[in-house]
């Protein structure tokens, strides 16, 4: 059988588990820019996904279509089907709401809200309603748990998130964004505006997110991506170039634009 | 090259001169302004001028009590914040947060336009138009009142309220505004809940500005309070301020008089009051431009 374009053909080569995300022939645009050149690819459920290119690929454009953050942006559109859970949420008339819950996401900077590490990880649960003191501290002890971050803010919950370092400004972004229990958690270069001990920190607890969540990290770090994903997805103005479980990709990529890129012949 | 070294110490020793100028006027007024009310003092205990209640500046023996003026100006002024406090930051909000980038400007110099018409036309328009009808509704004995004043002080206000927490809204970072959208909740809950509180202090700042812009202002109150200075017993009877006092009787005060000074000295009070509230609000608006 002759396959017509070159994504389907690879994402064959994606294990055939139910995935959490199908992206069907996304297009995006910016006005008349066509930022996103149609898009075909399965995002496993319970792995981590590197969406790795250079700058202005359209990496970080392609992870705020999964939650529709893009719509912020005036003259923002995309065209084509991603499915989640039976769901195309390019439908317009979807809840953001609903589905910003399931697809949490994490920035580029750390960017924790000028008001206590307690009320930073309770503030998801609160605008969705859960009240009551004890529930909270609950909620607000698993995720700085499962963010590896509890055993260092236990003591001062209390005081402001600004006095916590960097990485832990990050570390803490990630539980809010865990507070609310999505089942997709969008990473966006989380790691660029960090120190090599405090990535180091974050990229373990991206591994250890994947038991139990869906991660889609972008990264122009090729090492990271390396390090962190089960799969990576080469994009390159706009284009999908190569998607391949992340050795594969690595070690024998199909693309000679994947092999310049890994040779480091651009950036 | 060396006739450009000349023309900039020119344009340096003009805009020098200037900014001393200024601050040489400040300088002057302040010295005057203390220098013609201190001596009522030797005569009228300061205790007794600041909390008598009772103000006969023309009658034998004369009274300084401006303790009903300035009961007056703080009715009037708090009144006028509560017209300008919610209005001018729900407006700030609006521009910030609500309205396409297109409309922000359109919004944005009406407020301005607001701040721009004199304040003999708010008194105008509340004499012939709000007052009378403030009369009606809750069936007064006049509409000239401390209500009506508040009222009108709250819309000349609302600008200074409105710019000032307008660009402390501006100033919050949009990463706020995205991890909060990220995280499920709607543009309403993110401006309550994340940039409101994160505009907090500029916001503040707004308000006490636009309270000294109360408390100082003079031609609207004269026009529309009533002017009678005795302690006002409610919002809703008419009231005198501390600068329509100093407005009203300065042609009939012989100058060098004690009722001369007696004027003076609460332009003195109310110009400690405005240089105070002006001094924290432009503090806090200064921390709030940096980012602070």
């Amino acid at each position: 059988m002759v396959t017509k374009t070159r994504p389907v053909e690879v994402n064959q080569r994606i294990e055939a588990e139910a995935p959490a995300f199908r992206v069907r022939n996304l297009s995006f645009f910016y006005g008349r820019e066509k930022v996103l050149k149609g898009i075909t690819m399965d995002i496993p459920r319970h792995r981590v996904t590197a969406i790795m290119g250079p700058s202005g690929c359209g990496k970080s454009t392609f992870l705020r279509v999964l939650n529709r953050l893009y719509e912020r942006i005036p003259g923002a559109k995309a065209t084509g089907e991603v499915w989640l859970d039976g769901e195309n949420i390019l439908d317009p008339r979807l809840d953001v709401v609903a589905l910003r819950r399931k697809v949490g996401m994490v920035f580029q900077k750390p960017n924790p809200f000028p008001k206590s590490i307690f009320d930073n990880v309770a503030y998801g649960p609160r605008i969705h309603g859960v009240r009551g003191r004890r529930k909270l501290s609950f909620i607000v002890e698993r995720a700085l748990r499962q963010a590896a971050l509890w055993d260092e803010v236990k003591d001062k919950l209390k005081r402001s998130a600004f006095d916590l370092s960097g990485g832990q400004q990050q570390r803490l972004c990630i539980a809010r964004a865990l507070a609310v229990e999505p089942q997709v958690l969008l990473m966006d270069e989380p790691t660029s505006a960090l120190d090599p001990a405090a990535t180091a920190k974050i990229e373990e607890l991206v591994r250890t997110l994947s038991q139990g969540f869906t991660v889609v990290i972008v990264t122009h770090n090729l090492q990271q991506a390396a390090r962190v994903s089960h799969h990576t997805a080469f994009l390159l103005s706009g284009e999908l170039v190569e998607y391949a479980p992340t050795e594969e990709l690595f070690t024998r990529p199909k693309d000679p634009r994947t092999e310049d890129y890994l040779t480091g012949r651009f950036s | 090259m060396k006739k450009r070294g000349l023309a900039d110490r020119v344009v340096k020793v003009i805009t020098w001169g200037c900014a001393s100028c200024s601050l040489l006027g400040l300088g002057l007024i302040t010295l005057f302004l203390f220098r013609e009310a201190v001596p009522l003092f030797s005569r009228v205990s300061f205790g007794g001028f600041l909390f008598g209640a009772v103000w006969r500046p023309t009658s034998d023996p004369p009274s300084f009590g401006i303790l009903p003026m300035v009961a007056g100006s703080a009715l009037v002024t708090f009144g006028a914040l509560l017209v300008a406090v919610p209005f001018g930051i729900g407006v700030a909000l609006f521009i910030g947060e609500v309205l396409p980038q297109g409309f922000r400007d359109l919004l944005k110099l009406s407020v301005e336009i607001l701040a721009g018409i004199p304040s003999v036309v708010y008194g105008f328009f509340g004499l012939v138009v709000v007052g009378p009808w403030l009369q009606g509704v809750l069936g007064l004995p006049t509409g000239q009142t401390a209500l009506l004043a508040a009222l009108l002080l709250g819309v000349m206000a609302l600008p200074t309220v409105a710019s000032v927490a307008e660009d402390a809204v501006a100033a919050v970072p949009d990463s706020l505004r995205e991890a909060s959208l990220a995280l499920g909740a709607t543009p309403w809950q993110t401006m309550w809940r994340v940039v409101l509180p994160a505009a907090k202090s500029g916001a503040f700042a707004g308000v006490l500005l636009g309270m000294g812009r109360a408390i100082g202002e003079t031609m609207t109150v004269l026009m529309v309070s009533g002017n009678s200075p005795v302690w006002p017993p409610s919002f809703l009877s008419p009231v005198r301020t501390m600068t329509a006092t100093v407005a009203l009787e300065m042609a009939e005060a012989p100058v060098g008089g004690l009722h001369y000074r007696a004027l003076f000295a609460v332009g003195g009070v109310l110009f400690l009051f405005v240089l105070l509230l002006n001094l924290v609000g432009e503090l806090v608006a200064h921390r709030v431009r940096r980012g602070a």
